[in-house]
């Protein structure tokens, strides 16, 4: 600062000329070099977050992976005395291991189609929790991903200017809705209107969970999709109308291809919110892990499994290590997901429908 | 004025444009002769891409457009109500002054007019697609990736496979918004040449602010200057010898 006071004073007024800066001085600029790092600092710290959560949830479950990796027995049925083990085996079952709430549990363990995670022999297996996922993510993409996609064409190419600033926040809105307020809603309303109009047996199931789940889904679906429209040339829609297309078929033929790599983005990003929505899946879903295909049915994700449970697990035991191995299998998954969205999409889908520019 | 030889093709009388409450187009008349080129010139912000897209209603695509007055073509009057716009616009090609083709093959952006118009027939659309790409002089350079992206042809490449993307719809009239307005000096070359020979079977209109473009494809000129027309005539008359003094200066380049 002296220095420039310096600089400052040895030009007479009316004579200041940038020749008189020197070139050779050091640059100083604390307070820049401050905020770069502050600024440097605090997106390092989102990640250092997401990694240390991660690692976290890596460290809980890492004796089913570390018991799996080193190929050791499947159960410490040695706890057990021969009458116990006896009668352990006549409630499990020959097909399922016989396990205790402090056995070491691997991998195989877990695969096969009863969680029964608090009998006084619990069994573990996750494919109920894998089917229910799997169940409830397609309902939810499967009303999501049309409605969004064409509530999206309709806003970006034939709303009125007007009605496109109306309706473009109200849907964001629903993305800042609390999701157990969705749950809440589909558990009283929707179960009852649905169940009423379609008959089913069961009133919480995969198809009513499924739809809130939508809820959630559309606004991220919807408003990722508009953009991507949006931000299509709109010389190509020029083009296409002046060679005598309809508005509809220029939007449909010729824009929503264009946007295609944005859009296909968008709904990988709601597949994420779908599977990992944890509140609406628990309080819409009827949260019973029956091993069924049939949407009809009541199911559990992973997330719900996790988010009922957690709260009540014993520190430390199997069933503990169980649910944090769920939640590896949900990050892993989230992802994979969000990796596939950044890179397939942008090498190969754009190289495909943008040329190889 | 146009020559009495002449076959009238469009007819405009009256017209007035706003863009909101500022007027674009000031009262135009002017009758627009079949199978020939006739340039619009002026300097920017002259109306005369305005009056470009009026003739194809392109200017309905923006908000708080008002127009008055009449474009008649073959005896109907094209902002009579009731217009259908989309046979409008099948019936009258446009070339932009950006190149904007597709993002899809080079096949199925010559193919796109014909499909929407119900050409379903693969052989029929192959002859369609070649014909429109040799009328377009680009069917040499691309017949042998006809299936690779459009967008890796080159800026005069992509504005040829524009214009024959235009004509494979067969229109009648071809509207050209600057069509070399980006291009290099050989590609320039190339799309006039190709104007020449394509006026033996369209009635083209090019809007360019290249005089001497003008003075080396069109038959007809058209000199615009805010809105309003100073003079239009044959090309040669306007470029030897104008009636007005407005129109002697912008092309003797003394303001513009």
């Amino acid at each position: 600062m002296s220095e420039q006071k310096q600089e400052k004073s040895e030009v007479k007024p009316g004579e200041f000329s940038t020749a008189s800066l020197s070139l050779t001085t050091k640059e100083r600029r604390f307070g820049e070099r401050a905020i770069e790092l502050g600024i440097y600092t605090v997106s390092s710290l989102s990640i250092i977050f997401i990694f240390l959560i991660f690692a976290f949830v890596l460290r809980e479950a890492s004796p089913i992976i570390g018991y799996t990796l080193s190929g050791e027995q499947t159960e410490k049925s040695a706890e057990l005395t021969p009458e116990e083990l006896t009668r352990a085996k006549e409630i499990v079952g020959e097909d399922y291991p016989i396990l205790t709430h402090n056995s070491e549990i691997t991998v195989s363990a877990l695969i096969h189609d009863k969680w029964e995670p608090n009998s006084t022999y619990p069994r573990y297996g996750i494919w109920p929790i894998v089917l229910g996922t799997l169940k409830s993510t397609f309902v939810a993409l499967f009303f999501a991903i049309p409605l969004s996609i064409f509530a999206a064409l309709y806003t970006a190419f034939f709303a009125p200017l007007r009605l496109r600033e109306f309706i473009k926040p109200v849907i964001e809105l629903l993305a800042g809705f609390p999701s157990v307020v969705i749950g809440f809603f589909c558990l009283i309303t929707i179960a009852t209107f649905a169940q009423d109009l379609f008959g089913y047996e069961f009133r919480l199931n995969s198809v009513v969970g499924g739809f809130g789940l939508s809820l959630a889904v559309i606004p991220i679906i919807y408003t990722l999709s508009e953009d991507a429209l949006r931000s299509v040339p709109g010389s190509l829609n020029e083009a296409a109308l002046a060679l005598g297309a309809t508005k509809w078929q220029a939007a449909y033929q010729v824009m929503l291809p264009a946007a295609t790599p944005g859009i296909f983005a968008a709904i990988l990003l709601g597949l994420g919110r779908a599977f990992g929505e944890t509140m609406i899946a628990l309080m819409a879903m009827g949260n019973a892990p029956i091993p069924s295909w049939d949407v009809f049915d009541p199911a559990r994700t992973f997330a719900s499994t996790i988010g009922a449970e957690m709260g009540e697990v014993v520190f430390g035991s199997s069933h503990y290590q169980v649910l944090f191995f769920l939640g590896v299998v949900l990050f892993v998954f989230s992802f994979s997901i969000n990796f596939l969205t950044e890179f397939y999409i942008k090498n190969k889908l754009i190289k495909k429908f943008r040329g190889n520019e | 004025m146009l020559s009495e030889k002449e076959t009238v093709k469009i007819d405009i009388s009256d017209l007035s444009l706003f863009y909101g409450k500022k007027q674009a187009l000031n009262n135009i008349s002017m009758r627009i002769p079949e199978k020939r080129v006739t340039a619009f010139i002026g300097p920017s912000g002259c109306g005369k891409s305005t009056l470009l897209r009026s003739i194809n209603r392109m200017n309905d695509l923006i908000d708080g457009v008002s127009i008055s007055g009449k474009v008649v073509l073959d005896n109907v009057n094209i902002y009579d109500n009731g217009i259908n716009i989309v046979n409008l616009r099948k019936r009258i090609g446009m070339v932009f002054q950006k190149s904007n083709p597709f993002p899809k093959s080079i096949y199925d952006n010559v193919a796109y007019g014909p499909r929407i118009n119900g050409v379903k027939n693969k052989a029929e659309l192959d002859e369609i697609v070649e014909n429109s790409l040799q009328g377009g002089a680009l069917w040499d350079e691309v017949k042998d990736r006809l299936d690779s992206s459009a967008l890796s042809l080159s800026g005069g490449q992509q504005q040829r496979l524009c214009i024959a993307r235009a004509i494979a719809v067969n229109p009648e009239i071809l509207l050209m918004d600057e069509p070399c307005s980006a291009l290099d000096p050989i590609s320039t070359d190339k799309i006039e040449d190709l104007i020449i020979q394509l006026k033996e079977k369209y009635s083209i209109i090019i809007v360019t602010h290249n005089m001497q473009q003008a003075g080396r494809v069109s038959d007809y000129t058209a000199f615009f200057y805010i809105g309003e027309l100073i003079e239009y005539d044959k090309t040669r008359k306007i470029f030897t010898d104008p009636n007005v003094k407005q129109t002697e200066d912008y092309i003797t380049g003394r303001f513009g």
